[in-house]
């Protein structure tokens, strides 16, 4: 792995280079190293599920089947949907970052279960397997998994949800130990409000990940359980109900969405002011909104489900409650535009994609009113501009965030830095990439085309073209940025242990930094955005 | 007529309603974009680093309330006006008006089967005349289904075991598009129907001749009085407003009723068929709970039917 | 514990509240596992008040109290352990420990010949709602008391081994009120299952 890359003959022994052999990784107790592992395993599904996503668009390039039947498309958009939400989006910054990160930023040795984090990774690695398991009979229902539909396919369903449902164990530990780790484990002097803004989102995240996980664990057992025993909950033959299910996913994948995006934002928080040389703007007002969209994230998923046969009544509710999330969503961008005013702004790489972020995320973010208001959802739901709406805010927002945390990054977990010149290609293919590909899906959703289709009326097929092509410059770029990653990791020059100028904690220690974090526990008696003032 | 060129522009005055809530939403939101993302592009252009120069910021400002102030009152602002737009075009879509035709369809993998009152059948097409209100009453057979219009701008799916409704009066006449928009398997993308709208007087003209045709088939409500006599439901239900062992049928369609447990509810489509099937869940106030469950002796055709029967009892 | 050593905290009472910490946010999230099936329940049972009724007859009232009395028993023998550790009688933590896995195994067999019954009159999990809604809950309720048998066991080895004191019994204050909310489920099950019809 990792540790076998990286010579570090000089210097004092870090975090990989202290132990060797693969079962000081796979029995280890370090939060850093169990991030790394996560961190491995969720970007090669990362690049798993973009592999299923280009045969999804190479399948799109024509209107009749001409690579694939229905049923192996409809496996392929299942899969690349089912890998990207499981097994990258929702689990990458919290599971890999914050995990490498928390204890780091608030001046902890580890965090407050280190046992209970090696279990988390270990359930998680279960799961995966189990995932994998299921591709002998691919899924395929969607990553939604409507029933009935998803109770009567004859495809590896309960074996799926099994594997999630691991899955979603390790993301509730994960959770309960950030939690516990944030309450306790803050060094002497690092009040709530001198906590760094990561910090913030990752709690706001794993509040929402402890709430409302189980509950789509729970549904998932059920809906396993109906497979299985033939119970008939969400069965309307056996007199259950099919939108009973559809509320209980949405219950917890809604305020999903926003375990996908805080993270995302707190990395954006991190970064702007650093390459801005300037302290954060509204640090309450940002902290805040993170607990509030976790709080109004719980009131809003029926608005998945104007057109499912809800009452009217619940229709009104959830589409006024819908608006009440784009408030705070607002007052983040703001503040960070804010706290570019009269900074002394450097376009590094993370910089640049933390700009992307803002810039991809507000289309994203406002595209949401359309689906929002009664009217306008009606038509446009579940069409293509669903999905463009939810990939300007998942890879527009969150991978762009991502990456932004990775570049920035980068240097203090691996020691080495990255080659800006390789990235910043990387960084204008994917950019090019992904509006070329979705922005379009916009406009094709508008003109109504409906979503999960494997054909089409031909009237459709120009703008397929030209998404299906952004898709391949998107994947150009993207293999481009891997190559630099992996490339780096022995060629990169070697990295200080603070080469972007920040004040955070992780910056002040080695890097990579040693097994134990810190030699002395740090007394904290500022906030970590104290950037001084030029006068002019 | 079928071989028309496919629409889409707004096909009804609710179509094109809602197109104008979309070009109001279009409008609150390009203004957002353009000024977070054009002061944002100003910012790094004209505060970035450049080489040479100090590598500190001119300034520390870290709050400005009366800034926040405004960012927070005007897209509050905003988004109340987008929802209030929103939910009162929406009110229209839900709204059926008095006296509008009603078209049973039933999705089922993967095609939609639909049925005119007179109790017809068609695979695939249906067709409606200029300027008549036209209610689709949805259900599904099998799995989840969606029903959407894209050139009226509707949409809704299609739930085993409840009825859900869209309606529509279409301002021109052709051939517009029908779509599954509900993921229901293999043939998912394949399900596409056509609605042709009809000149109103050829419309008739071909209405008369297609029953005429089809004369052995029964009308939907004369369907519905068969399966009624059948299960013996007049002998506690009466058509001619007698008040038997049950309420009667008679003016009960779209009527409120007062329940035993205090509360008010519409008898519409869903509550006659939830009664047929399981009697239990409500009682109506005044009247003793015995009425047996009809599950599994009656048809899921035969229910609509029944529907039909109740709904000409005026 | 030496999950705490390498964070630099080693203050037992530091350890017992972080642990605390710990075990009362994953009952949050214990608490919405089963909030979801008591949803279910509730959607139900509104719905089929009549099905309920007459469904909620063949469950077996006397085993079901048996079990109700069991389990209160079980909390009472951790209870006392707990209350003795902590003036640090290991004896008394040993024989309530062993007092609650006999109460905790007894709970199970009598839910089996409870399930045995069933099956017996050809009463499964698909036979209609109620039962389906009878059997999830119940045997999500008794994985869940596998589990707290499980964390009580281990805490009976380390007992045995010495490794608790007046100082340091962390583990058992923790499973303690893991057991403790498990049989408080049980508390809302058996009348919500058993007795409202």
């Amino acid at each position: 792995m990792i540790n076998g890359l990286i010579m570090n003959e000089t210097s004092e022994p870090n975090y990989l280079t202290e132990t060797r052999g693969l079962s000081s990784w796979i029995f280890t107790l370090d939060h850093k190293r169990i991030g790394i592992m996560y961190l491995c395993i969720i970007l090669f599904f990362f690049l798993v599920g973009g592999v299923f996503g280009l045969l999804v668009r190479l399948e799109l390039l024509k209107p009749n089947n001409w690579l694939m039947s229905n049923q192996t498309y409809n496996e392929m958009f299942t899969l690349h949907g089912v890998i990207m939400i499981f097994l990258f989006v929702i689990p990458v910054i919290p599971s890999a970052l914050g995990n490498f990160f928390i204890p780091l930023l608030i001046g902890a040795r580890d965090v407050a279960f280190p046992r209970l984090n090696l279990f988390s990774v270990w359930l998680f690695g279960a799961g995966v397997l189990v995932v994998i398991a299921s591709f002998s009979h691919p899924i395929d229902t969607g990553w939604t998994f409507y029933t009935p539909y998803s109770a009567r396919t004859a495809a590896a369903v309960t074996i799926l949800v099994g594997g999630i449902f691991l899955m979603g164990m390790s993301t509730i530990l994960t959770a309960l130990n950030f939690i516990v780790t944030i309450h306790r484990l803050r060094a002497p002097g690092m009040t709530w409000h001198r906590l760094p803004l990561f910090i913030w989102s990752m709690y706001a995240t794993s509040i929402i990940n402890v709430i409302a996980t189980p509950v789509v664990g729970m549904t998932f057992m059920l809906l396993m359980a109906e497979r299985l025993f033939g119970i008939g909950f969400f069965d309307p033959a056996k007199g259950g109900d099919p939108l009973l299910f559809q509320h209980f996913f949405w219950f917890y994948s809604h305020p999903a969405v926003y375990v996908m995006i805080l993270p995302a934002m707190g990395i954006i928080s991190e970064i702007i002011p650093v390459f801005s040389r300037k302290p954060i703007f509204g640090y309450r007002a940002i902290a805040y909104s993170s607990m509030a969209i976790a709080f109004s994230g719980f009131l809003v998923w029926g608005h998945h489900m104007f057109v499912a046969g809800m009452s009217n009544a619940a229709d009104i509710f959830f589409s006024f409650f819908t608006f009440s999330v784009a408030v705070p969503t607002g007052i983040k961008v703001f503040n960070w535009i804010a706290t570019m005013y009269k900074g002394s702004i450097h376009l590094d790489t993370p910089m640049i994609y933390a700009l992307t972020f803002i810039f991809s995320f507000v289309i994203g973010g406002l595209t949401g009113p359309f689906l929002g208001a009664l009217a306008t959802d009606v038509p446009l739901h579940d069409t293509y501009f669903v999905v463009a709406h939810f990939h300007y805010t998942m890879m527009g927002g969150t991978v762009m965030g991502l990456f932004a945390g990775l570049h920035y990054w980068y240097p203090k977990m691996t020691g080495r830095m990255l080659n800006e010149k390789v990235a910043k290609l990387a960084w204008a293919l994917i950019f090019v990439g992904f509006f070329v590909t979705f922005f379009n899906m916009f406009i094709l959703g508008f003109r109504g085309m409906p979503r999960r289709w494997a054909t089409y009326p031909p009237r459709f097929q120009t703008q397929h073209i030209i998404s299906t092509v952004g898709s391949w410059i998107l994947a150009a770029g993207i293999v481009i940025m891997f190559y630099n990653f992996i490339r780096c990791l022995k060629k990169g020059e070697k990295a200080p242990p603070n080469p972007w100028g920040a004040k955070t904690l992780e910056w002040q220690v080695p890097s990579p930094p040693p097994t134990g974090n810190f030699t002395e526990i740090p007394v904290i008696t500022d906030w970590p955005y104290s950037y001084p003032k030029r006068d002019e | 007529m079928s071989s028309a060129p496919t629409a889409f522009g707004a096909a009804s005055h609710v179509a094109s309603e809602v197109d104008n809530v979309f070009i109001f939403i279009l409008v609150i939101t390009a203004f957002f974009f353009v000024a977070t993302q054009g002061t944002l592009i100003y910012f790094v252009i004209r505060y970035r680093h450049r080489k040479g120069r100090p590598d500190v910021a001119t300034s520390s400002v870290i709050t400005n309330r009366i800034l926040e102030g405004i960012w927070i009152g005007v897209p509050s602002i905003a988004v109340a006006a987008i929802f209030f737009y929103g939910y009162t075009v929406w009110e229209d879509i839900r709204t059926v008006p008095k006296g509008a035709e009603e078209i049973n369809v039933t999705a089922r993998q993967w095609l939609y089967q639909f049925q005119y009152p007179d109790g017809r059948k068609s695979i695939n097409e249906v067709r409606v005349p200029v300027g008549q209100a036209v209610e689709f009453n949805l259900t599904s057979a099998d799995v989840l289904h969606g029903f959407y219009l894209p050139a009226f701008r509707i949409k809704q799916d299609a739930v085993p075991g409840r009825y859900t409704y869209v309606w529509l009066r279409a301002s021109d006449p052709g051939s517009y598009d029908i779509f599954c928009t509900q993921y229901c398997g293999v043939g998912h993308s394949q399900m596409r129907a056509k609605l042709i709208v009809m000149p109103p007087a050829r419309y008739r003209q071909w209405y008369r001749q297609e029953t005429a045709k089809a004369e052995k088939v029964l009308p939907l409500a004369d369907k519905g009085k068969a399966v009624v006599q059948r299960l013996g439901c007049l002998a506690c239900h009466s058509t001619d407003g007698t008040v038997k062992v049950g309420p009667t049928w008679k003016n009960l369609y779209e009527s409120r009723v007062l329940l035993e447990n205090g509360k008010t509810v519409i008898a519409d489509d869903n509550y006659i068929r939830t009664k047929i099937l399981n009697p239990a869940a409500t009682t109506v106030k005044g009247f003793p709970k015995v009425m047996p469950t009809f599950k599994g002796i009656i048809k899921d055709d035969e229910i609509t039917a029944v529907i039909a029967y109740i709904k000409t009892l005026k | 514990m030496s999950e705490r050593e390498k964070g630099g905290h080693e203050n037992p009472v530091f350890v017992l509240e972080t642990s605390k910490l710990g075990i009362w946010t994953f009952l949050a999230t214990e608490l919405l596992l089963f909030g979801a099936l008591f949803t279910v329940y509730t959607v139900f049972r509104i719905k089929y008040p009549e099905l309920f009724y007459a469904q909620h007859l063949k469950l077996n009232r006397v085993m079901g109290f048996a079990n109700t009395v069991v389990l209160i028993c079980s909390s009472l023998s951790v209870a006392v352990g707990i209350a003795g550790i902590r003036r640090g009688n290991v004896k008394a933590l040993k024989i309530a420990l062993v007092v609650t896995l006999i109460l905790g195994a007894a709970f199970l067999v009598i839910k089996g010949f409870e399930y045995r019954e069933h099956f017996e009159r050809g009463e499964f999990p698909g036979t209609n709602i109620f039962f389906s809604l009878y059997y999830v809950m119940t045997a999500i309720h008794a994985l869940h008391v596998v589990a707290g048998m499980s964390a009580l066991a281990y805490c009976l080895i380390r007992t045995m081994r010495g490794d608790f004191s007046a100082d340091y019994a962390v583990p058992v204050e923790v499973s303690g009120i893991y057991w403790h909310f498990v049989d408080l489920v049980w508390i809302y099950l058996f009348p919500m299952l058993y007795l409202m019809g």
